[in-house]
């Protein structure tokens, strides 16, 4: 497993979900939890994905994702799950 | 499995709290460099950290992209020169010919600072190390990067001295070579009292002997996650307060081995220490000064602080010491005054003193640390001011440094600009009554009693 956290955030619009997960099935990233909340409008998910058979790598994901992201007008973040790892587990 | 909440709390200390790992340092041993001919000597210097170090900075780059943290700086530190120069080096000059291979060196390779322009002098000098401190005011005048330490004494050898006289005028001499930029140059050189070989922290950095050839340190930092946390305990009890510095300096160190041993990895160079330090910047809500506030005081400097201190160094090192597998380097609150918005506004407010802060690096991780001074104080004042805090290092068998910069044709009250991660800084007084026949005496102060562990 090669673990990803992915996370947006911004104004609530249609489609944000898709858009990212249509992305992340066209290069064979497998997405394992989805959960999302919306606070006073603004858009909160998170997405956990498994890269280990990806036809992209790490760079290029996080560059899409950025890119992505600039289209809808939302903040797309992409980070190894080890950080989140390394501070909430011992 | 990894939850929203954890992720939103990890995130918002990046990116609103200012959570990075301050700096990557690789340390590079130059002792293979030796070789009595100048010329070969800067060749082989150039040669090894170019090998060494040519895929630092990319690295550091894509680590902080992988993990989604910034890393905010990528250092070198190397053998103290003095020790690679002395075969070959027959004057300051020859010394000062080292220092410009290491300020180019360290441009090629993108790195922003190299330390290690350095002596280790805290029993006697050798012909080299005087030398090398003799050329370390023109060494700083002509480069840009390469940062300079001097170690002057220990709690096993006693103070040198002769060399804490020798450094008083080196730092007057600095600043002078460097008036044009409010000083900047004695910015980057510091002297110890028990120099830890393992820092990664600049300008103090160099690749102690006792090290492998290569190695990666890590800096962490968090002033600004800290105080965050303890916002939320507002008026509990001193164990709440402790446990909470406690759990957050873990969160914040484990940040700093998981880069480490990333870049370690990658690099293919084994993993050294993290250092567990809170460092802050100029930039607001990155101040240790705030967290002392945050504890109770109405400014850093009132009665209280050096306890506040005391405590806070003493968590973050239980928190830290946990999170990772070897810790190392100075580890502990850092007090600098430019460097902290927060010691800033102290000074300002006329909270905060020189002998408070002297007070305060009793319990604390360094020393007097980026303290602007007058620039008329006399070459002896900042020798006795140096030999104070190196005696609070020997007798408490800990780590102190002085960087004081005075700045020359400014006085108390004018402000100095340093730019950058070295921020700005109220010129401070200095007690202005003589200590020049003690540091002229000569010779040195022996090692305390207690350093007889045998």
């Amino acid at each position: 497993m090669d673990k990803i956290i992915i996370t947006v955030v911004g104004k609530d619009t249609v489609g944000i979900i898709a858009k990212v997960c249509t992305y992340l099935s066209e290069n064979n990233i497998n997405i394992l939890d989805i959960s999302q909340t919306i606070v006073s409008g603004f858009f909160n998910m998170m997405m956990i994905a498994d890269m280990s058979s990806a036809k992209i790598g790490f760079g290029e994901l996080c560059e899409a994702m950025d890119a992505l992201g600039e289209k809808i007008g939302v903040s797309v973040k992409c980070q190894k799950e080890e950080i989140f790892e390394m501070m909430h587990r011992i | 499995m990894i939850n929203q909440f954890e992720v939103i709390e990890t995130n918002k200390m990046i990116e609103e709290e200012n959570l990075d790992v301050r700096t990557i340092t690789m340390g590079i041993s130059l002792l293979d460099c030796t070789c009595a001919d100048l010329d070969a000597c800067c060749q082989k210097i150039h040669d090894k950290i170019y090998s060494s170090a040519k895929d630092l900075v990319s690295t550091g780059e894509y680590i902080a992209r992988e993990f989604g943290v910034p890393i905010v700086n990528k250092r070198i530190s190397v053998t103290p020169i003095a020790l690679v120069g002395g075969a070959c080096c027959h004057s300051a000059e020859d010394f000062v010919r080292i220092a410009k291979t290491l300020d180019s060196v360290a441009k090629e390779v993108g790195v922003n600072f190299l330390g290690g322009y350095s002596a280790l002098v805290s029993k006697g000098m050798t012909a080299a190390d005087e030398l090398l401190i003799r050329s370390i005011p023109q060494a700083l005048s002509s480069t840009e990067r390469v940062c300079s330490s001097v170690n002057l004494g220990s709690t096993r050898t006693g103070i040198n001295m002769d060399a804490v006289k020798l450094m008083g005028e080196v730092i007057l001499e600095t600043a002078e070579r460097t008036k044009d930029a409010d000083s900047l140059g004695c910015a980057k050189l510091v002297v110890f009292c028990n120099a830890p070989d393992d820092n990664p922290f600049m300008a103090g950095a160099f690749h102690g002997v006792t090290e492998a050839d290569r190695i990666i340190n890590v800096g962490v930092s968090g002033p600004g996650v800290v105080k965050t946390a303890l916002e939320k305990v507002r008026g509990e009890n001193f164990e709440v307060l402790c446990e909470t510095i406690k759990k957050t300096a873990f969160q914040v160190t484990r940040v700093g081995q998981l880069v480490a041993r990333e870049a370690s990895k990658l690099l293919g160079v084994p993993f050294g220490i993290v250092d567990l330090s809170l460092a802050p910047t100029p930039a607001i809500g990155d101040s240790v000064a705030d967290i002392l506030c945050e504890i109770g005081l109405e400014h850093a400097g009132a009665p209280g602080t050096t306890a506040a201190l005391a405590l806070l160094n003493d968590q973050v090192k239980k928190g830290g010491v946990m999170a990772s597998s070897y810790v190392g380097g100075l580890s502990g609150a850092f007090i600098p005054v430019s460097e902290d918005q927060g010691m800033i506004d102290a000074v300002n407010a006329g909270a905060l003193t020189l002998e408070k802060l002297e007070a305060m690096t009793c319990v604390c991780s360094v020393g007097l640390d980026m303290i602007a001074i007058p620039g008329d104080t006399k070459a002896s004042t900042i020798s006795g001011i140096i030999a104070d805090e190196m005696a609070i290092g020997m007798v408490n068998a800990k780590t102190t440094a002085v960087r004081l910069i005075p700045v020359i044709g400014k006085g108390v009250g004018e402000n100095v600009e340093f730019g950058g991660l070295l921020g700005h800084a109220p010129i401070m007084p200095v007690n202005p009554f003589s200590c020049e026949a003690f540091v002229s005496r000569g010779g040195r102060i022996p090692a305390p009693i207690h350093s007889f562990k045998n």
